[in-house]
């Protein structure tokens, strides 16, 4: 702990003296790509405590096979909510809002974003957009999952919040078409001199991939919303097969976008994985080129597979057949990345503190995601456990294991740089221990749930299920508890933690050369890129060291 | 020194594809297979994820020997080797992967022809993608078309393929929160029946919202689908009695939309079916009251009560009253 902890002369700081950001202004338009970040991290995390609490009655009602804790109509909403808050108000805006946006301009030597006053605009548009949602607690909140699959969103008893639900989605959509027409143009154009495409950090090129995601695909989401809309408010009947309409079409639509959302949840993560494990494992990333393409690869296969979601919906044969081989396919991007970072640990010097636990703690149990996920995409297998617990336990593997995970991660890598102190490493690794039992004790079970035949989103269940049910409710507790020392300890560490060094882990990306926390426009002149982003290793240090004297010899 | 550490990486090899193939054998995770499709079902299940849990032992093991082997010593600040890339490894672990999902891709398409008896890959959709009526106008009506018209005016149409004496077709009918089994236009039961050995065809509708006829046991699901109708064909193989869930979010009470199927012995079945056909002439009442006009309009409430008082003791799939 003590050696990570010596300050190095980072020639870039060049003098910029840490500024700390009044409280007030985090609760302003503010047009700082950090403080914006920032405010997307805390409010998307405050979501987070929501949809946890959330899962937590769900999970208290389903430790009995009988509905016999909340009424079931409300056992529905509660489960369609914290899917909801989960995805749409703490995975997205995380990775993207919160991580993109502290990091891009940092990470390319740029000033801010590209489109800064729109950037305060796509966050402030996510407050309302929670707020609405949480407002239809007062009026029966929607219960018809979080896909809210026609006929029965259109003939919901929950008719107000089924609205309110319809709103907020498009709000926190309009917002991520927003920020992701953002991130492309800032990456694409205001790199730093000297920064080309491929010596850009990681995070950038999952950025990329993700921004172009949510852009092609979100309008689509937007567009089935008004339709869904438009037959609950106005009696059209796009999806009302009563008046002619068809609610498989409502499929089509809303999986072209949710799920290329998985991958908008899980790319950055990707990135913030390729981020934290070079410094904190001191090896160069393995196979940059590999990660890098892999992440456009998934981009591009993500926009064809949306129907694997459909396979018992009336699909017609042929498009069940594609939509199988262009599943699995994903499967092979993806293994490049667990395979490059397998390769960047093999061999290093692990400094096995919370980023990398839990870098570590994320590629194992995102692999069992990925692994299940393969199963998932073969159309037979998919038939027999769609809509059920297995498929519940894939996608708490993925978004779970891979993008919770990930983002404590980055957020125990970044929160020095953010805040200008450390978070506590002894608490941090409690918080790691009790996360990765709490997440296998709950999701690991419901692989068998689902196979042996439990349905989802159902309050009662067939009572041969009950004890694996009670495994999974104590394991979904030991979660809820998880998060009780991370947020005493960023809390306390925000204030009074001890003071971070400019470049506490010796890392090499650009926001590890200013000051921390970043002083406002970042660098007080103009930021100099000295070496790659993952030049780690023995051999480079000496031309490192030349070549830093050449460049503060010549701006002077 | 490196002779012994390609033995141990062959030995180690050797044990992780051993284990692999014990565990997709021996994993116990699928709950019996009471039709044909489901053991086809099981042996491709099994493979994938023998493969699978190869994968798993391989990055896992990794993962752990990392943590031990590569650790930071104490008082060690130098960083690890500056190695960037290896394209020979690179690519191996791209073509073993991609050669693996393809074949996975293959050996699921057969599995999937097989368990579904898809003829009609090349045009006609599967799980009725055409609206009923566009279907009945388009096929030829000669051919044990079966056509029936429920209370609701819905028109119950399915084409049975050639000889269809060898097919025993039932029209589903699911709403909230029920499954009724329509054998012919006299007998609707809310228990499903099927003789064993015999192909059975489910050709499903539904009243209000979308539902999905799933059980375990067979391995088969498919969505059932207001205002369009979808199919589904087995083989029961195993006699017992097998739980049929609703697989699709249908509202509150869709936990308790359960109910049985029994796979009976051919001689069963007949006495069975004889049993369904005098109550069905004793009350001819009880089949239109099992047929709910506008279930929409009621609360969930006010249609289970009376859907309960209609129903009488047959009508047992309320789970949700106990």
């Amino acid at each position: 702990m003590t050696q990570t902890l010596i300050p190095t002369q980072s020639s870039g700081a060049m003098g910029a003296e840490p500024q700390k950001t009044l409280w007030w202004e985090f609760f302003t338009f503010s047009v700082d790509h950090k403080i914006i970040g920032i405010q997307y991290l805390v409010t998307s995390f405050v979501f987070y405590l929501v949809g946890g609490l959330l899962a937590s009655i769900v999970r208290a009602e389903l430790a009995t096979p009988d509905s016999d804790l909340v009424d079931p109509a409300f056992y529905n909403s509660l489960f369609t909510m914290h899917g909801t808050v989960m995805i749409f108000l703490w995975i997205v805006p995380a990775v993207t809002g919160g991580f993109g946006n502290y990091l891009i301009p940092l990470m390319i030597g740029a000033r801010d974003m590209a489109f800064p006053r729109l950037n305060a605009i796509a966050f402030w548009l996510t407050i309302p957009a929670g707020m609405l949602l949480m407002s239809s607690f007062f009026f029966g909140p929607a219960s018809t999952g979080w896909t809210a699959y026609p006929p029965l969103s259109i003939l919901t008893n929950e008719h107000v919040g089924q609205v309110i639900w319809i709103g907020s989605i498009l709000l926190v959509g309009t917002s991520s078409i927003l920020a992701a027409v953002n991130f492309i143009v800032t990456i694409w154009s205001m790199r730093m001199p000297g920064m080309d495409l491929f010596s850009m950090p990681l995070f950038c090129w999952a950025m990329m991939a993700t921004s172009v995601l949510a852009l092609l695909a979100t309008p689509v989401l937007a567009g089935a919303m008004v339709l869904l809309g438009f037959d609950l408010l106005i009696g059209t009947n796009f999806f009302n097969p009563t008046g002619g309409g068809d609610p498989v079409v409502y499929q089509h639509l809303f999986w072209f976008y949710s799920h290329p959302a998985v991958y908008v949840m899980v790319l950055p993560v990707f990135g913030i994985i390729s981020e934290v494990l070079p410094p904190h494992s001191r090896k160069p990333i393995f196979g940059y080129k590999a990660i890098a393409y892999s992440s456009m690869m998934i981009c591009f296969l993500g926009l064809f597979v949306w129907a694997h979601h459909m396979f018992t919906s009336g699909t017609p044969d042929w498009l069940r057949v594609f939509f199988m081989v262009v599943t699995l396919l994903v499967s092979v991007p993806t293994g490049i990345k667990v395979f490059s970072w397998v390769a960047t640990l093999w061999g290093g010097k692990l400094r096995l503190e919370s980023p990398l636990l839990f870098a570590m703690g994320f590629i194992s149990t995102f692999l069992i995601g990925g692994l299940s996920g393969v199963m998932l995409g073969s159309t037979p297998i998919d038939i027999h456990v769609h809509d059920t617990y297995f498929v519940v336990a894939h996608f708490h593997y993925v978004l779970f294991g891979g993008s919770v995970f990930g983002i404590y991660a980055g957020l125990y890598h970044w929160f020095p740089k953010m805040t200008g102190r450390m978070l506590n490493e002894f608490w941090g690794k409690v918080h790691f221990v009790l996360t990765f039992i709490g997440m296998h004790l709950t999701f690991g079970p419901m692989h068998i749930l689902g196979l042996q035949g439990m349905p989802r989103r159902v309050a009662q269940y067939d009572p041969q299920f009950a004890p694996i049910n009670v495994i999974c409710t104590i394991g979904a507790f030991v979660l809820a508890i998880s998060t009780v020392p991370f947020v005493i300890n960023a809390v306390y560490s925000w204030f009074k933690g001890e003071q971070a060094p400019d470049n506490p882990w010796n890392a090499l990306t650009m926001e590890w050369t200013t000051s921390s926390p970043p002083i406002p426009h970042n660098w007080v002149g103009e930021p100099v890129l000295l070496t790659g982003p993952y030049d780690y290793g023995e051999e480079y240090k000496e031309a490192r060291k030349e070549a830093a004297i050449a460049a503060s010899q010549a701006l002077t | 020194m490196r002779k012994n550490n390609l033995v141990s990486v062959i030995v180690i090899i050797g044990l992780i594809f051993a284990a692999s193939i014990w565990y997709g054998r021996n994993n116990g995770l699928l709950p019996v297979a009471a039709g044909d499709e489901a053991v086809l079902y099981d042996g491709l299940f099994n493979t994938i994820l023998g493969i699978a849990f190869g994968f798993f032992l391989v990055v896992e093991g990794v993962l752990i020997y990392s943590i031990i082997k590569f650790r930071r010593r104490k008082g060690d600040d130098t960083d690890g080797p500056a190695i960037h890339e290896n394209l020979s490894i690179e690519i191996v672990w791209t073509a073993i992967p991609t050669v693996i999902v393809m074949w996975v891709a293959i050996y699921s398409f057969d599995v999937y022809t097989a368990m579904q008896g898809t003829q009609d890959l090349g045009g006609m959709a599967h799980g009725g993608m055409h609206q009923t009526v566009a279907k009945s106008e388009t096929m030829p009506m000669s051919k044990a078309t079966i056509a029936s018209s429920n209370s609701d005016g819905v028109l119950m149409a399915g084409t049975l393929p050639a000889g269809s004496n060898d097919v025993l077709a039932i029209n589903v009918s699911a709403m909230q929160f029920a499954w009724i089994f329509n054998y012919t236009d006299e007998i609707a039961t809310a228990e499903l029946h099927v003789p064993v050995g015999k192909k059975v065809r489910l050709n499903m509708n539904a009243v209000d919202v979308l539902h999905a006829f799933w059980v375990p046991q067979l391995r088969i699901k498919q969505d059932v689908i207001p205002g369009r109708e979808t199919y589904l064909e087995f083989t029961p193989r195993v006699v017992g009695e097998y739980p049929v869930v609703c697989a699709e979010l249908c509202g509150s009470y869709h936990g308790g939309m359960r109910t049985t199927m029994v796979i009976d012995t051919p001689e069963d079945y007949a006495t069975w079916l004889k049993e369904q056909q005098e109550i069905a002439s004793n009350d001819p009442d009880a089949i239109v009251a099992s047929r709910p006009a506008s279930v929409t309009k009621m609360s969930e409430q006010e249609y289970l009560a009376g859907k309960v008082a209609q129903a009488g003791g047959d009508m047992h799939m309320m789970h949700m009253s106990h």
